[in-house]
């Protein structure tokens, strides 16, 4: 039925557009000047005939299903219509059997609200096409109607770009704010909902030093106010991504020095691609580099000088995630070196600057904001960045700053937590929310830090 | 080959007994070109510019866009080392030193020929670390009490002093267009150079700046050689004592400024300032 619907959305499209520009075109050639070419009429037509039938479907579609659920649940006793589960249950059943997707033998009442559903599913459908066919033809009429010398079609239908676009700028923004406050609710739940059981105090939270939600499940049994302490996971994130930035700082910076004022066209033209397949890498990859080859080589260097290194070191998960943030850092260095107008490296070589006592001097203090902003950006990167960790660090929360040590990271304990059967309702469960919450809000803080710098950046040159 | 050079150092001696005829001035040439081509990747933009620039004095080069006036300027101190596709033959010494001389660092120079770009490129420092930057990537301070000296004698010279004494701290691309400019002659100033070029250096800036920068560089001349590319004709009248015009990558005409502007001996010379084209 949708693959109809939209069908007919095309023909009645392609109608409107030649009814309009050729009604149009044959008003003008009659000798009334109109204020916009043909073309304009049937972009205004095409939009009155594609945005009332997008309206109505996506308004349509849920209704009927809504409708057709409803009716077939009246069929039901009254014990399966009260309980959300067995209601839940039986919707399903009457979906799957009205699809035929359902063997074996199926009651009365199964078979009835099946084909109540499906008589409302077909009727549903059957007026949605009629109603969008009905305002895609009104929608033709008012805009052959409308056609006149004073009517001015290519203003309104810039009005209608401009719509279009703000729709889809909102659905973005809409999602952005939707995804926050539905993990806001479930922090604050998990603080204050009086309903769950072992939850900790904010305080106890923020400032504990044992981290360990297995405990937790069993209420009658440990301490369990401290198991939700979330200073070892703070320490192993920040640990890492100081071991990360230690590598990756340098190294991409260097090397986007090098890329903008030292490599020849040549050079860079092959060095940058390659650059940025690194950041093509999947991070599962990067993640078994990290476990297989990065820590026992880790370990072995350990041992042969007498040092004691965990096999799952942040060391070596640091290591590697400064491989995979080099080219965040040295590629938007790179773009915010070559910003630096060419009028300040003149300047100095016209002093008797070497090349580089002018990169040192003028070109670096100039990127500065564009620099430290790629910074910012990388660390959020690396405070954010899962796979590594779960695959090198290893998980015991230890509050530890030792880089030899096997440490934890917020986003490996939002990933243990919530991955196989949870109860929904348990503490362990919202603490995963209150995680990503905490993460969430200093990417944010990075992020707006980097902005502003980014901001401050523009008024200098532009 | 032998031939060309020849003829061409003939040309040049009688070049320069003309022109000390008609200045009636024997100075001696600060800077000496002979011969010089450059190209740019297959591109031929300056064809055998022979050129003597006398000391203490101002230098304009005049002519219509693309004529090669900036780009023989960038000869001078070899801003054009910067350019890779660049190419440049022939022969520059100043003081009878071959610049292009392989054994010579650049370095040293630019040191010894300041530049003023034509827009104003202060770095984004402050008024004091501007002025302050040449001398301290040469060593030419041995404390902070010399430096400030210098510091200081140099926002004098280019007439900025007064106002800036009391924000030296502050962003040098905080001031205005004008000031920015006086700025960066400072900067330049500041190593003691002996030849200072400047390359359309008003051409950003509003008649009131145009008229103090002007006055500064006429103030200049009695302690450097200052060549300058202008493509405004009466500045090149007020500022500079001789002149050369140059057309379609050629030096056609050079001479003192008077007898260039109400004398010219080349026709298109003639054509060029009096607006026929260009």
């Amino acid at each position: 039925m949708t693959v109809v619907y939209f069908s007919a959305l095309a023909l009645l499209t392609v109608t409107a557009y030649f009814l309009a520009s050729s009604h149009s075109a044959a008003v003008s050639a009659r000798g009334q000047r109109l204020h916009s070419l043909p073309a304009y009429h049937g972009l205004l037509a095409v939009s009155l005939v594609i945005a009332p039938m997008l309206i109505l479907w996506v308004i349509g579609t849920p209704l009927i299903s809504n409708l057709a659920l409803s009716n077939a649940l009246n069929l039901f006793p009254t014990d399966v219509q009260t309980d959300s589960l067995k209601s839940g249950t039986a919707l399903r059943d009457v979906q799957s059997f009205a699809a035929g997707q359902r063997s074996g033998e199926a009651s009365d009442v199964l078979r009835s609200a099946a084909d109540t559903y499906s008589t409302w599913m077909t009727t549903g459908t059957y007026a949605l096409l009629a109603a969008g066919i009905a305002a895609a033809l009104l929608g033709i009429g008012t805009s052959l109607r409308l056609v006149s010398p004073t009517f001015r079609a290519r203003t309104h239908f810039e009005r209608f770009v401009r719509i279009i676009l703000i729709a889809c700028a909102g659905v973005a923004v809409l999602t952005t704010i939707g995804i926050v406050a539905s993990v806001l609710t479930e922090t604050l739940r998990f603080f204050f909902d009086p309903n769950i059981k072992g939850r900790p105090g904010v305080l106890d939270f923020l400032f504990g030093t044992e981290w360990n939600p297995q405990q937790a499940m069993r209420a009658d049994q440990g301490d369990i106010k401290s198991a939700y302490g979330f200073l070892p996971l703070l320490t192993g994130t920040l640990l890492i991504t100081f071991i990360a930035m230690c590598l990756a700082g340098p190294l991409g910076l260097l090397s986007a020095i090098y890329l903008a004022e030292y490599a020849t066209p040549q050079i860079r033209r092959y060095a940058k691609p390659v650059l940025e397949i690194l950041a093509g890498i999947p991070t599962v990859v990067l993640g078994f580099f990290a476990a297989l080859t990065v820590a026992p080589m880790i370990r072995g260097y350990g041992e042969a000088i007498g040092l004691d290194v965990a096999s799952e070191s942040a060391l070596a998960a640091g290591l590697v995630m400064g491989m995979m943030i080099i080219p965040f850092i040295s590629s938007l260095s790179d773009d915010v070196i070559n910003a630096v107008p060419q009028s300040l490296r003149d300047g100095a070589y016209a002093l008797g600057a070497t090349k580089s006592e002018a990169i040192k001097q003028v070109v670096l203090p100039a990127a500065l904001p564009g620099v430290v902003s790629a910074f910012m950006l990388a660390i959020s990167r690396a405070i954010g960045e899962t796979m590594i960790v779960v695959m090198a660090a290893g998980l015991a929360a230890k509050l530890t700053l030792n880089p030899l040590d096997a440490v934890t990271t917020i986003t490996v304990q939002i990933k243990t937590i919530l991955v196989g059967d949870q109860e929904f309702d348990s503490a362990k469960t919202l603490a995963a929310f209150a995680l990503g919450f905490v993460l969430f809000f200093v990417t944010l803080v990075l992020n707006i830090i980097a902005l502003r710098i980014v901001r401050k950046y523009r008024e200098q040159y532009d | 080959m032998e031939n060309t050079a020849v003829d061409l150092s003939a040309i040049e001696r009688v070049e320069a007994a003309r022109t000390a005829h008609i200045t009636g001035a024997a100075k001696p040439a600060k800077v000496v070109a002979k011969g010089v081509d450059v190209y740019y990747g297959a591109k031929h933009a300056l064809m055998g510019v022979n050129v003597d620039i006398p000391d203490r004095g101002v230098m304009a080069f005049i002519g219509p866009s693309g004529c090669g006036k900036s780009t023989f300027l960038r000869c001078i101190n070899r801003m054009n080392d910067t350019i890779s596709s660049c190419r440049v033959t022939g022969n520059i010494t100043i003081d009878g030193q071959d610049i292009y001389d392989p054994a010579l660092d650049v370095v040293q120079l630019r040191a010894r020929v300041g530049m003023v770009f034509q827009k104003p490129n202060p770095f984004p420092k402050s008024i004091y670390d501007n002025v302050a930057y040449g001398p301290r990537i040469h060593g030419l301070a041995a404390n902070k009490a010399e430096l400030d000296e210098i510091v200081q004698k140099s926002l004098e010279k280019a007439a900025l002093w007064g106002e800036v004494k009391d924000r030296l701290a502050d962003s040098g691309t905080g001031l205005s267009g004008g000031q920015q400019q006086r700025l960066c002659i400072a900067r330049a100033i500041a190593v003691s150079p002996d030849v200072i070029l400047m390359d359309e250096p008003c051409s950003a800036l509003d008649p009131i700046a145009t008229a103090k920068v002007e006055t500064l560089i006429d103030e200049l001349r009695s302690n450097y050689c200052i060549i300058i590319v202008t493509h405004s004709m009466q500045q090149a009248a007020r500022v500079s004592q001789r002149t050369a015009f140059f057309h379609l990558g050629t030096l056609v005409e050079e001479g003192a400024t008077q007898t260039i502007f109400t004398n010219p001996v080349d026709q298109r010379t003639q054509d060029y300032i009096t607006g026929r084209f260009g």
